[in-house]
């Protein structure tokens, strides 16, 4: 794209704006919580069952509950229609991201010998997966009423065509970019994930995370409303 | 507001995927306008009041359409067009269609003066447009030009409704619906004829109107999908076509036949069908029955030019009278086979026939226009249609329209290509600009430069601004020893070439107690000023080397880095990247360590001033005694390295004297080498080798190394058969093999034989080589002239890019704590970046040999000279003479041509071979006829020593058929044969050798090594 000359992402963003942002909760009845996000095409439905009873005597902690995250892609998610394997090595790890990533906020010492599961299940793939699963995550486990030290937001940044960018999409994920995850707590600033794959110039490292953390800001700014909306929702209809 | 774009997009593989992309729309998105109060643009780029054209009374803004850009760029690219509109639409299809084409108009969108802007119309609200039901692509991006057009028409209205926009194309259907939605819309023709400027006028590109009462002289090319089908399934062969430099009409491509790699020649106008030299072209075999035998003649193609030259002269008398528009030219009569008759070998080679075109290879052109299709008066400034001569003779005449003909003669100018119709003989193509007067020393000088495609532009502010704030006050601080070794304490000197102010390297040795010798060799730290992937490395990468002429260097890099920051320079303290050794009394490696270093060194001395320390037994100083040192310790290096095979070759080289203010030519002298010259070469390429293994070590798949491969034995056929005849037997199997025997090829009654030897053995060899090491195999790193099995080239960062990589991937090498890019790693981007400096390279190269041709042009200026010279190389109806003394060669033609006839169609008009070229001798041989076993009368074979008269043509300004091509001519005077000698200065008179030597167009010496390669591919 003729990035320098217009100063436009190639789908016509600059370079610190997100995708379009559409979340909503509580969308699966038969769940503790829920949620539905979309970040511009990539769409993910988070489902949090839970605080209950493990499943197997044997992983239960005695002071605290386990998180467990299942994580599937439709076959119908991308272009080129393929089935994933449950044992799929790439979506075991990005479960296990997430897992990682909300192992640490989520109070687990109020839950003692219980489970929580998590399940996500994609069903838009355009780029950056990994921060709208997180970003579902934190939507459902917030509906689902579990104590949190606080919400959890992530958002990729990456160096396309000489400029850091945040939010890629699939085809600026693509062209051979280097891209950051990075999920934050957005009222004390820390990081509780930061997954990157490719090389990335040092120099580069720190305007690139930078930007990515102001990604999760206004990411934050989106889910909280989603959030507030839906409590104002509810409460007018327990008055009326 | 959002958009999805969903279209079917069809894989490599062959799967049809369906492609979803957003698309947001946006409201600030600004029209960039100065005095726009709207828009809340900071930096606005279109001034208020924008120029005014006679077409229109009101200053206004152009939109162009992509078709203006694509065929339009020089026009655009003039100062007189500002205050451009580039829409977003526009921008996108000219990147799809032509990527050079868009960096220009990127290059123009970044000129401040030019004052053109980008509007994202796709991306903005008021001006998306959505495709409609059966819309093709074009008309949905003709009606997004035209809706953008009409917003910023209502916008600036508000503003000001004095300014307007002006859509311009030269679409006559797009603009009557531009005129019919109320918009102004105007062709380029009329807006140029309004601008009313010659010169603009003139870079205009012809319209490609195809008038079908027009007689086609060429057959149609295959579309696109038929040729690449045709490719796949064998029928066609795709190649890169290589014009042969003796003959404009024989080119040839190296491709796949039936599995094995060979040559395909395309011989004639109608075979080569409209292609260019360095086209991809698809070519189909003719059948076996028209194969040819290696034609290596030189062609003097009379009649062809005589039948044009008559045809443009009917043309623009016509002009004269009527002028029509977009006149194409009368069609001469049918064209007589150009190529001189051949002999026949036993294996005929394939030939072929162009069918397609797969790219073009088009650019800017330097040369002259032809004085003799020029006929109209002078002063007249009527359009008419000349024939444009590239100094290149691998290039066909193009045909221009100019009104500037007479202006433009005798001088040098640059022109384009824009199309070359089926109807027409030659390429149509337009003027650009004139670089200056013929003959003049920086007009010339800058041809060369653009011929041979070196950036010589000023370095731009933003790559100076990449310079240390310091500037010449830089010196080493204290930070700097953080990661360096302290060597300010050694006795480091350098030893150059006098003048030499760009020193990228120096020495010190220090005896050590062991008996044992530590031996330093110190190269500039550029890299410490230039990091990787900023503006400043971007253009040493692309420039690639330094570029050295006669009078002048082109940078690679700036001069404050080159020739003083980085700099070795006595008595100052300067950053250095050393290699240090241990080396035994033999010479021998111990062992060998990197280190970054702070230096400062104790002298700079040229060769002569460090031969004349070692000889003055008188100097006893720590300088002196280690330069003895080094040169004994340089004596058993060369010698070991002459033991394994490393190859001693030689060129004529030649260094001028040059007159202080003028900087012509007063002098010529052989360059002269000394011991200690040999003294650094052997350190150098010690360091080298070392630093070779090195970062192999460290990147097996990405370093940067150099390899020179082994000549095949095909190159050294012709030269084996002359020597033969001295009873000398070359042996090329290993360099080892070849060095001894050229050591042994001596004849004692020709002193000069062996040098000559030498020096066409040079041209027998394959270029060396700049390669990734991933991409080779380990076998093929081999540098055959060295006799090394690994090399790379470290020593001189301040003129190569090479070296400054190479520091690169040392420095990562010896410092694990180094972040470093992919630009290291990244194996494609190695192997692109190697192929740009193997070609840069090369053209530098060139590019210096025309400068000593040109100077040697200046040098004979008004002399005549009688000299010694020798046969190098026969060809059909020529053969070429180096003179040792001044380095030159030339041609001497060895057929006389019959004065032209009145009627010169005939066939008498064709030059009568004197001398005929015998295939088994490889010799040029007189006509008569022989009785088995006798020896001809007279013969001109490789190596034969002969008396040549040198003068330069004062027909410079162009005017006979070669025009300005001719320059350096050389007259044969011993031996003596008839109709091609001439006699000596004395008797000059006589017309018919005179006749006979300016008639032709004569090869300048310096494309020696175009020569070369299309010898090779003959001879393949």
């Amino acid at each position: 794209m003729s990035h320098n000359q217009i100063g436009l992402r190639i789908d016509g963003r600059r370079p610190a704006e997100l995708r379009k942002i559409t979340s909503t909760t509580c969308v699966l009845s038969q769940a503790d919580g829920s949620a539905y996000l979309e970040h511009g095409n990539t769409k993910v439905l988070a489902a949090v069952y839970g605080p209950r009873e493990a499943r197997h005597r044997a992983l239960v902690l005695h002071d605290r509950a386990i998180l467990n995250v299942e994580l599937n892609v439709a076959p119908f998610s991308s272009g080129e229609r393929r089935r994933r394997s449950k044992n799929d090595k790439r979506l075991l790890e990005m479960a296990s991201f997430v897992k990682q990533t909300f192992e640490p906020v989520v109070i687990a010492t109020l839950y003692p010998r219980s489970q929580i599961d998590i399940y996500l299940q994609v069903i838009q793939h355009d780029g950056g997966t990994l921060q709208a699963c997180i970003n579902a995550t934190t939507l459902a486990l917030i509906d689902a009423g579990i104590a949190m030290t606080d919400y959890v937001c992530a958002c990729t940044a990456g160096w396309v065509e000489r400029e850091a960018a945040i939010d890629l999409n699939y085809i600026e994920e693509s062209s051979d970019t280097s891209e950051v995850t990075i999920a934050m707590l957005p009222k004390s600033s820390k990081i509780t994930l930061a997954q990157m794959e490719s090389r990335l110039h040092v120099d580069k490292l720190e305007e690139v995370f930078r930007l990515a953390g102001e990604g999760c800001k206004q990411m934050y700014e989106v889910m909280d409303k989603t959030i507030r909306d839906r409590a104002e929702d509810l409460a007018r209809k327990m008055t009326v | 507001m959002l958009r999805q774009k969903a279209f079917m997009k069809k894989t490599k593989s062959g799967k049809v995927l369906k492609v979803v992309k957003e698309h947001y729309l946006r409201d600030d998105i600004w029209c960039s306008v100065e005095t726009c109060k709207v828009c809340e643009h900071t930096e606005p780029v279109l001034s208020a009041v924008p120029s005014i054209n006679k077409a229109f009374r009101l200053p206004h803004y152009i939109i162009p359409d992509t078709n203006i850009f694509i065929n339009q760029i020089d026009v655009m690219e003039h100062p007189l067009i500002t205050n451009v509109i580039v829409l977003q639409t526009v921008l996108e299809e000219v990147k799809h269609l032509s990527l050079p084409i868009h960096q220009r108009v990127r290059d123009m969108i970044a000129n401040k003066e030019k004052r053109f802007y980008v509007f994202s119309n796709e991306h903005h609200r008021g001006t998306f447009i959505e495709k409609l039901k059966d819309e093709s692509p074009n008309d949905r991006n003709d009606r997004a030009i035209r809706v953008a057009t009409k917003w910023y028409g209502n916008h600036i209205k508000d503003l000001n409704p004095r300014v307007s926009v002006v859509m311009m194309t030269d679409d006559a259907g797009n603009r009557d619906k531009a005129t019919a939605d109320g918009l102004q819309a105007i062709s380029v023709k009329w807006y140029i004829e309004a601008l009313d400027n010659t010169e603009i006028l003139d870079m205009m590109s012809s319209a490609k109107d195809l008038d079908d009462g027009q007689k086609t002289i060429y057959d149609e090319h295959l579309s696109p999908a038929h040729v690449s089908n045709g490719i796949k399934s064998g029928k066609y062969l795709q190649g890169k076509l290589g014009i042969s430099s003796h003959n404009y009409l024989e080119g040839s491509i190296y491709t796949k036949i039936n599995g094995e790699e060979g040559t395909i020649l395309i011989v004639g106008r109608s075979n080569l069908n409209r292609a260019v030299d360095g086209d991809i072209i698809a070519v189909e075999l003719l059948p076996k029955s028209e194969w040819r035998t290696t034609p290596t003649g030189v062609v003097v193609d009379e009649e062809e030019e005589q039948a044009e030259e008559e045809s443009l002269k009917a043309e623009q008398e016509a002009a004269a009278t009527a002028v029509k528009e977009d006149a194409v030219m009368a069609e001469p009569e049918a064209e007589k086979p150009a190529a001189v008759e051949t002999h026949k070998l036993d294996t005929p080679q394939p030939c072929g026939k162009v069918v397609g075109i797969i790219r073009r290879n088009w650019r800017q052109y330097c040369g002259f226009i032809d004085r003799k299709s020029v006929h109209t008066p002078a002063g007249s400034s009527a359009p008419v249609n000349v024939l444009f001569y590239a100094m290149e003779s691998k290039i066909p005449k193009i045909k221009i329209r100019t009104r500037q003909a007479h202006a433009l003669l005798g001088k040098r100018i640059i022109v384009a290509i824009d199309s070359w119709p089926r109807t027409s003989r030659y390429p149509i193509g337009h003027f650009i600009r004139a670089l200056g007067e013929a003959g003049d020393k920086s007009t010339e000088t800058e041809v060369l430069l653009l011929e041979h495609d070196v950036p010589f532009h000023e370095f731009s502010k933003q790559v100076l601004s990449f310079l240390p704030v310091e500037g010449e006050n830089w010196v080493v601080q204290p930070e700097h020893f953080a990661g360096r070794e302290d060597f300010r304490s050694l006795n480091v000197c350098s030893i150059d070439p006098p003048g030499c102010t760009d020193i990228d390297d120096a020495l010190h040795v220090v005896p050590l107690a062991n008996g044992n010798y530590q031996v330093g060799v110190h190269i500039a730290d550029v890299t410490h000023f230039v990091k990787p992937g900023n503006v400043m490395d971007q253009e040493a990468a692309s420039r690639g080397t330094t570029v050295y002429l006669v009078d002048k260097r082109i940078d690679m890099l700036p001069s404050l880095l080159g020739t003083n920051l980085c700099s070795l320079r006595s008595n100052v303290e300067r950053l250095a990247f050393s290699c240090i050794w241990e080396l035994n009394k033999d010479a021998e490696i111990v062992n060998v360590r990197f280190t970054k270093s702070v230096i400062a060194s104790k002298a700079s001395l040229t060769y002569e001033e460090a031969q004349n320390r070692i000889d003055d037994a008188n100097m006893q100083d720590d300088v002196t005694s280690g330069i003895r040192i080094l040169n004994m310790l340089a004596k058993k290096l060369k010698q070991r390295r002459l033991d394994m095979g490393a190859l001693t070759l030689a060129s004529p080289e030649v260094r001028f004297s040059l007159e202080r203010d003028t900087q012509d030519p007063v002098d010529v002298e052989m360059k002269e080498l000394k011991e200690t010259n040999a003294l650094v070469e052997e350190f150098m390429l010690l360091a080298n080798i070392s630093v070779a293994r090195k970062i192999y070590e460290k990147f097996p798949d990405s370093a940067m190394l150099r390899c020179h491969p082994q000549p095949p034995s095909a190159n050294f056929e012709k030269l084996e058969k002359a020597v033969a005849r001295f009873g000398i037997d070359i042996d090329h199997s290993t360099s080892k093999t070849l060095s001894d025997s050229l050591d042994n090829a001596v004849l004692p009654e020709e002193p000069y034989f062996n040098k000559l030897l030498r020096i066409m053995t040079t041209r027998c060899m394959m270029q060396a080589l700049y390669f990734c090491s991933g991409a080779q195999i380990e076998q093929e790193f081999r540098h055959y002239g060295l006799a090394t099995d690994i090399y790379t080239h470290f020593t001189s960062p301040i003129r190569r890019y090479s070296d400054v990589m190479v520091h690169r991937q040392l420095h990562a090498a010896i410092d694990s704590s180094l972040a470093y890019g992919d630009e290291l790693t990244d194996k494609e981007k190695m192997n692109d970046l190697c192929g740009n400096l193997n070609h840069r390279n090369r053209m530098a190269q060139q590019a210096a040999r025309s400068s000593v041709e040109l100077f040697t042009h200046l040098f004979f200026k008004n002399k005549t000279e009688e000299e010694e010279g020798y046969v190098i190389r026969i060809l059909k109806n020529a053969f070429i003479v180096l003179i040792p003394k001044y380095g030159i060669e030339g041609i001497i033609y060895a057929s006389a041509k019959v004065p032209k006839t009145a009627d010169s169609g005939d066939a008498a008009a064709q030059p009568q071979p004197i001398l005929v070229y015998n295939p088994e001798t490889d010799c040029l041989q007189s006509t008569e006829t022989l009785a088995e076993g006798e020896t001809p009368k007279t013969q001109v074979q490789l190596f034969q020593k002969v008396m040549v008269q040198i003068s330069i043509d004062d027909d410079l300004k162009g005017g006979g058929e070669g025009g300005m091509r001719q320059k350096l001519k050389m007259e044969l005077l011993k031996p003596w044969i008839e109709g091609i000698s001439v006699h000596g200065i004395s008797n000059k008179d006589d017309p018919e050798a005179h006749a006979l030597t300016s008639k032709k167009r004569e090869e300048a010496p310096g494309q020696d090594q175009d020569k070369k390669r299309a010898g090779k591919r003959t001879k393949a």
